[in-house]
């Protein structure tokens, strides 16, 4: 690396996030009004307000993360009798029936991914408020983590949605979606925007101000 | 067109020059992310795929997809029932959801590559491409058919024990669907395909 690394911000040029054209930041405008000549994109050198989105699809996360959890996932009823599945039943169901890969499957990517997610975008934007210059590299890694793996929290939800379709045997046996598939979802989505919303290019900009 | 492009990294802003030559990687030096993937007949495999995943769509959303045996009762379902059955179940939100992240935006994917890529194999240009292939870029990270895979399995292991689950032709053929999409997108190439649409003097 350089002594002086060269960003496009430094260079007084914005590159087009959609079509990777570099733009002079004069031609582009101040403000968001700037759009991309080749592709019409919107330009900016940053994210609007990306700090205090990311914040707010984060907090609403966490708070739906709580209904997900407790309410039941699935609600069962067999011969007469109602169950409701939550989660964590559900994992604990597929240890004791032996198929603990399926176990940790939905551990992994129903429990273990969203949570380590939230904890993740809330070190980068608390490490970023407070201008933090602690291994920029290893935490844009864990940002690029983020963004790819947390698509897969949502196959609880596919879950139900083939368990609701198939299992419809009248009064035999008979599956609904419960209340927290809905959360789950919810919370899958606001912690993909929040992923979405958030810029690492901040976390590299205090280190730029420093040299 | 233009061989030593400068681009800046989208995740550290720096700026470097990417390499041009076909079939390689280029990481930034600085944070280590993909910078860009040349690809070799970046026009042509895609196109095959997009075409490919279109015929395969068609197969599992008018075949069987899986039925439920258990004592003398039989529960047949398409890709469909799912979504439906949230529906009945007034659960609107999630059944749009499904039905967007599983069918609609990987199919209009692959419609919006055919729709970019025939014209530009035959070297022109179909009005619209440019808003139309930002739109399949930006909702990549919503289609979810390798998750909505990963689900079956999950769903049939959950099952065994309650009842005979029998597969159908729905299922293979969304197996094969999920390669032939990822297929479509990772042989894609952008800088390529940017620099025929651009019709700027």
């Amino acid at each position: 690396m350089s002594a002086e690394p060269l960003t496009a911000r430094r260079a007084g040029l914005i590159g087009c996030h959609d079509c990777e054209l570099l733009v002079r930041t004069d031609a582009a405008g101040e403000g968001h009004h700037g759009r991309c000549p080749r592709c019409g994109a919107a330009l900016h050198a940053r994210k609007p307000n990306s700090i205090a989105r990311a914040w707010a699809f984060l907090l609403a996360a966490a708070v739906m993360y709580v209904p997900a959890n407790v309410l039941p996932m699935t609600v069962t009823t067999a011969l007469g009798a109602a169950q409701s599945d939550t989660i964590m039943s559900g994992v604990i169901y597929f240890i004791h029936s032996g198929s603990w890969e399926i176990a940790a499957v939905i551990f992994i990517a129903s429990i273990f991914v969203p949570m380590a997610k939230l904890a993740i975008l809330v070190f980068l934007l608390v490490s970023v408020q407070l201008r933090c210059r602690w291994r920029p590299r290893d935490r844009t890694v864990l940002y690029r983590m983020t963004e790819l793996v947390g698509r897969w929290s949502m196959v609880d939800v596919y879950v139900v949605t083939i368990l609701v379709a198939l299992v419809k045997l009248g009064a035999v046996a008979n599956i609904e979606a419960g209340p927290a598939a809905v959360f789950f979802a919810v919370v899958v989505v606001l912690t993909m925007l929040a992923a979405e919303s958030f810029d690492p290019r901040i976390i590299w900009d205090v280190i730029e101000e420093d040299s | 067109m233009q061989t030593s492009r400068v681009q800046a990294c989208h995740h550290c802003d720096l700026l470097v020059r990417p390499s041009d030559e076909p079939g390689s990687t280029s990481l930034c030096p600085r944070c280590g992310s993909v910078l860009q993937r040349s690809r070799r007949n970046g026009i042509d495999r895609p196109l095959a795929f997009a075409l490919c995943g279109l015929v395969l769509f068609a197969i599992a959303l008018t075949n069987p997809f899986l039925a439920m045996k258990s004592g003398g009762f039989v529960q047949e379902t398409t890709l469909l029932t799912g979504i439906i059955e949230l529906w009945k179940q007034r659960l609107y939100g999630l059944g749009a959801l499904v039905l967007l992240t599983c069918a609609l935006i990987p199919l209009a994917q692959l419609a919006g590559l055919l729709y970019i890529l025939v014209p530009l194999r035959l070297d022109t240009a179909a009005p619209g491409s440019i808003p139309v292939f930002r739109a399949i870029l930006h909702v990549n990270s919503w289609a979810m058919m390798e998750v909505f895979v990963v689900g079956i399995l999950v769903a049939l292991v959950k099952l065994a024990k309650m009842a005979t689950i029998v597969p159908g032709v729905a299922v293979m053929a969304l197996g094969l669907l999920t390669v032939v999409t990822t297929a479509a997108m990772t042989t894609l190439d952008p800088p390529l395909i940017w620099s025929r649409l651009d019709r700027r003097p």
